[in-house]
Order: C-alpha cells, then structure tokens, then sequence
C-alpha cells in the first residue's frame, strides 16, 4: 500500500466584524484558525468611540446625565443611577425613601430589559429565531413604561441628581402591575423554548468555560462571574438605595460555561420582578420625587410661576448649574452587566473635572481572547453572546 | 478598615515605601510612590485579599505638578471592601504596569496611554485601543483641545475610463476563450 503523502496544513485568519451580525455592534474580531479550532483571537475595539468622558467634562453636572446614559445603552438607567449616587455622595444628600423605593423599581425594570435583549439575540445567535421575537415583545412594554414616565423610551433621563425628574405619572402602578403578571409566565415559555432544548444545550454547555480564578482576575464581577460560583452582588456586598429592606436572592451557577450564564441572567430576571412587587407595593402614586435642596433640585413648575424666589433659583440651576464640593466619589452599583460605577471628580465647580465609567463591557470583552482561544470557531458565536458585551459602553 | 489602617498593615508587608493616606468620602484612598507600586499591589492581593482591579484611569489635574494621578479601584469580596490606590506621575513620565497582579490591568491601562499618554513600562502590548492607531496627541489631556476638525479619510475609488474598461473586458474574453 502507498503512504499516504503527509498533507500540508497551514492557518487560516478570518476576519470578523466590525460589520458582522453576531458582533453586537461594531465588535471586530480577528481569529486565526486552525482547521475548526481558534489558535488565537484578536479583539479590536474602539469603533464607537464617541468621546463621551470628554464631552461630561464641558457639561454641567445636570448636562452629564444624558449622556452617561448614552454610554451602556442597553442599560441606560444603571449608568445614570451609579452617576447620581456618585454625585450625591460628594454633596452628601439625604434622599428621600420614596425616591430610593422608585430608583430600585426603574433600575429592576431596566436589568429585564436589558436581559430580555441579551437573551433575545443570544438565542437568535444561537438558531433559536422565535425566541428574539418574543423578548423584543415584552420589552417592548419596558420601553412603554420608560415613555409613560419620561417621554422617552431608551434613554429616558429619569434619574437625576438629587432625585428624579418629576413625580410618576398617573397610570404608573397599573402599567408596571400589568407588566409583572404578565411577564413570569412568558419567561417560563422562553425557558420551555430553550432549557431544554437540545440544540441550545448542546451549542452552551461546556463551552466557553470561565474559571471563577479567572473571572476576577480579568474583573468580570457581575452576571459572568456569578455563573463561575461567584455570590458577589453589589447589592448585597455594598448596599445602595434601600435595596437591603428587599426580599431578594443572588442566583449563582457552578459550571462557567454558556449555559450557566443563560441560567444566572434567566433567575436574575425572576429576582427582578421579585423585586419590583416589593418595590411597587411600597411606592405611592404621588409624593416626594426628589431631596429638599433648592440648591440642587430645581423647583416645581408651579411655583416658578408663582414665587420670585422659586424663578430666581430656576434660573440659577439652569443657567449657572450647581456646584459639588471638591473631591471624588466612586459609587457602583449591580448593573445588567455586573458593577457599573461613575467615578468623578470635582474641583468644586460647576462643571465635572473627571467622569469615569467602569465599563464591564470592556474588560469582558478584554477577556474574550482568551476564552475563545482553543474553542471551535462556531462557539465563537455563543462566546460573544453569553458575555453580554454593549460596544457603547466599551468604547464610551 | 480605613486608609491609615490599610497603611499599617501594608508597613510591614512592603518595607521601604512611605505611604500617603487621603480623606474621601467613599472609600480608604492611599497614595503610593511608583517606584513600590508592584510591590504593593502585590501584597495587596495576596495578604489583604483584593483579588478584583474593578477600574483603572488616570485624572489630568492641570497646571499642578506632579500633573496626572493613575487611579487604580481595588474590590475584595471576601472582606467587602474597596480601596483606592493613586500615583502621581509627571508628564513624560512612566508606571509600571500591574498587570502581573491583575490580568485585567491589560486594556485599562492601554486606554490610559491612549487618552493621557501615561506609558506602563513593561506592558507587553502598549498600542492605542480607542483611538485610530494613527492618531496624534491624547485626548483626555486638559490641554487637548474639545473641538477639532480634521479632514475625513475617504477612499476614492479606482477611476476607470470607458477605453480602458472595453479593453480590460476584451483582453479577458480573449484569454477565457482562446486560451494561448
């Protein structure tokens, strides 16, 4: 029998995005391919820069809100959350309970949204078409919700410093309880299309396994680290608003694989409407929406019209702003993608000197190159999605 | 645990570094000199459990000299406490990089160079990451100017005349078809 003539190989490298469907955004990868197997992956980012920590430091404080919520877009209300507590920090504000009690209801309404995003397109990603259809469905009425209370629907600049922006309108609690009841039972179908499902196992168990050594050593403290063991929650670790009076559990996976980030964020999604009937039944329809400073709080419309005074520090706040004493404060709190936190700088002014957004986008994405290397080329996919990766919030 | 007691349990970890303890509201803050920082972030995680960098940026603050602080937030979970560590460092000067502390030092502090032009000697990778590799100047630096303009990098494509293009089209034909 002739020897088979040995056959000459070499590797391949595929680029991949900035342009790709699966990339989330403008994600690019450049992988060099053995065969099937990825030797190694090239990540590139900084496709979205679009300068936003220099843009907040020609703002005034109030000026930054809209734009620290442009930053994770999917996420939007963490952002500005983690601002204003930072901010509230250097100008040691007392914040009403009420205004804490609605901040925790909108900042849980906005993980499922932003969850139902996530698993929307990581189970598209992954073949499962039908489900995407489904949570665009049920965002769609989160994103109702951020309408009806602020006119705006992704980036609805509720949250601001000192408080909100105005009081809930009416209808609130009737849109948020309809949401409630309705959404469990929908999740319970989105985890009949998938749990279960053997294509979906098969493409996320045991693939893309994330050590918890490795997990906090490349700082994926949130959802990532959770499905490697991790029980760290910013909202249990180092409380904020008045989430430690709420009835809530942590939910955390052994195995650091695909699927075991699919189970974390699916059980985050339950703890959140958990969260929000507690947070709900103790809000009321009308009452405090913002602290008791005029220096910061402007004053409501009605009394503009009326009172001098009330005309004199609107003008004021807008025209001038505030100032916050000089310092720095870095307040985090437990986004959809594990701890957002503003870190800023005051030279007490008007106007920040430094705003920092942890992203955890970014050091998830840093982490990816490694998590990829030595997989097959088609977990790439599944990779990409389960990290839940925002490129606003990694390139800011 | 706050900055002065960080500092005396670092005292004996690290011997030979002074540090420097600093009030904020948040969090302990402690100012580190460059030349013990790797040392001290060393003994940090592995004798006071800060296993997690959760952010690393730098702040320009000028006209003061030194002019730009590294800050790096350290997380432990085990002890639910964070720290805050800084460096001053001139400009032009350079940190050492951590990132054989924390591999998750890596991209942040590529984004510092890019953004404040602060070099992390021995970082094995230092390129820009958000900027085009191209780019002039850093521009989070205060000196750095909000609004610039810049002439857009277009790719005009390959201009054909009509002759050229029959001929190129005809010469194919002929090599498809009587093949020499």
């Amino acid at each position: 029998m002739k020897p088979v003539p040995e056959l000459r190989t070499e590797t391949m490298t595929i680029n991949m995005g900035p342009q790709h469907p699966s990339t989330h955004g403008v994600l690019r990868l450049v992988l060099t391919l053995d065969g099937e197997v990825v030797q190694s992956a090239d990540v590139t980012v900084g496709y979205l820069h679009t300068g936003i920590e220099k843009t907040a430091e020609q703002k005034k404080w109030q000026q930054v809100v809209p734009l620290v919520e442009r930053m994770d877009y999917l996420d939007a209300q963490s952002n500005s959350l983690s601002y204003a507590l930072s901010v509230e920090k250097l100008l040691a504000l007392e914040i009403p309970a009420r205004v804490q009690d609605i901040r925790v209801l909108i900042a849980e309404l906005q993980r499922i949204a932003s969850h139902l995003v996530w698993l929307g397109t990581h189970a598209m990603e992954l073949g499962a078409v039908s489900v995407m259809l489904y949570c665009f469905r049920e965002r769609e009425l989160l994103l109702n919700i951020n309408e009806l209370v602020a006119g705006f629907r992704l980036f609805p600049s509720y949250i601001r410093v000192g408080g909100l922006r105005e009081d809930l309108p009416r209808g609130f609690h009737e849109a948020v309880t309809a949401f409630l009841d309705g959404f469990p039972p929908k999740l319970d179908e989105y985890e009949d299309l998938l749990t279960k499902n053997e294509i979906f196992v098969s493409r996320t168990q045991r693939v893309g396994v994330v050590t918890l050594q490795d997990a906090l050593g490349w700082g994926l403290v949130g959802p990532i680290a959770r499905a490697s063991g991790s029980t760290y929650d910013v909202r249990k670790a180092f409380p904020y608003l008045t989430y430690p009076s709420y009835d809530f559990n942590v939910p955390s996976a052994p195995d650091g694989d695909v699927y075991a980030r699919y189970q974390v964020r699916i059980q985050e999604m339950r703890e959140s409407v958990r969260i929000c009937r507690q947070a709900l039944q103790r809000v009321t329809p009308s009452g405090a929406w913002a602290a008791a400073d005029p220096r910061v709080v402007p004053p409501p419309k009605d009394k503009v019209y009326t009172e001098m005074e009330a005309l004199i520090q609107h003008f004021l706040i807008y025209s001038q702003g505030f100032t916050v004493p000089a310092g720095e404060a870095y307040v985090p709190v437990e986004g959809a993608r594990g701890e957002h936190g503003v870190y800023i700088v005051s030279d007490g002014t008007n106007r920040p000197w430094r705003i920092k957004m942890r992203p955890p986008s970014f050091l998830a994405c840093q982490a990816l190159s490694s998590v990829i290397a030595g997989s097959m080329i088609a977990d790439v996919i599944a990779v990409i999605g389960s990290s839940d990766v925002v490129m606003g919030d990694v390139d800011r | 645990m706050d900055a002065p007691d960080i500092i005396a349990a670092l005292n004996p970890l690290v011997p030979g570094v002074s540090y420097e303890a600093a009030s904020t509201p948040d969090c302990a803050t402690v100012y580190v000199p460059v030349v013990g920082l790797v040392r001290t972030c060393g003994a940090l995680r592995d004798s006071l459990g800060f296993e997690v960098l959760v952010e690393l940026t730098a702040v320009d603050y000028l006209p003061r000299t030194p002019r730009f602080e590294v800050v790096y937030h350290l997380l432990s979970i085990a002890n639910r406490r964070r720290v805050r560590l800084k460096v001053r460092v001139e400009a032009g000067d350079g940190v050492p990089t951590v990132q054989g502390v924390w591999p998750s030092a890596g991209w942040p502090e590529r984004e510092v160079w890019d953004m404040f032009g602060i070099p992390f000697d021995g970082h094995p990778d230092l390129r820009r990451i958000l900027m085009p590799e191209e780019w002039e100047g850093h521009p989070l630096r205060k000196d750095y100017p909000v609004q610039i303009r810049k002439a857009t990098d277009t790719y005009e494509p390959l201009q054909v005349t009509e002759e050229a293009f029959r001929a190129n089209i005809e010469r194919d034909r002929f090599t498809r078809t009587k093949p020499s």
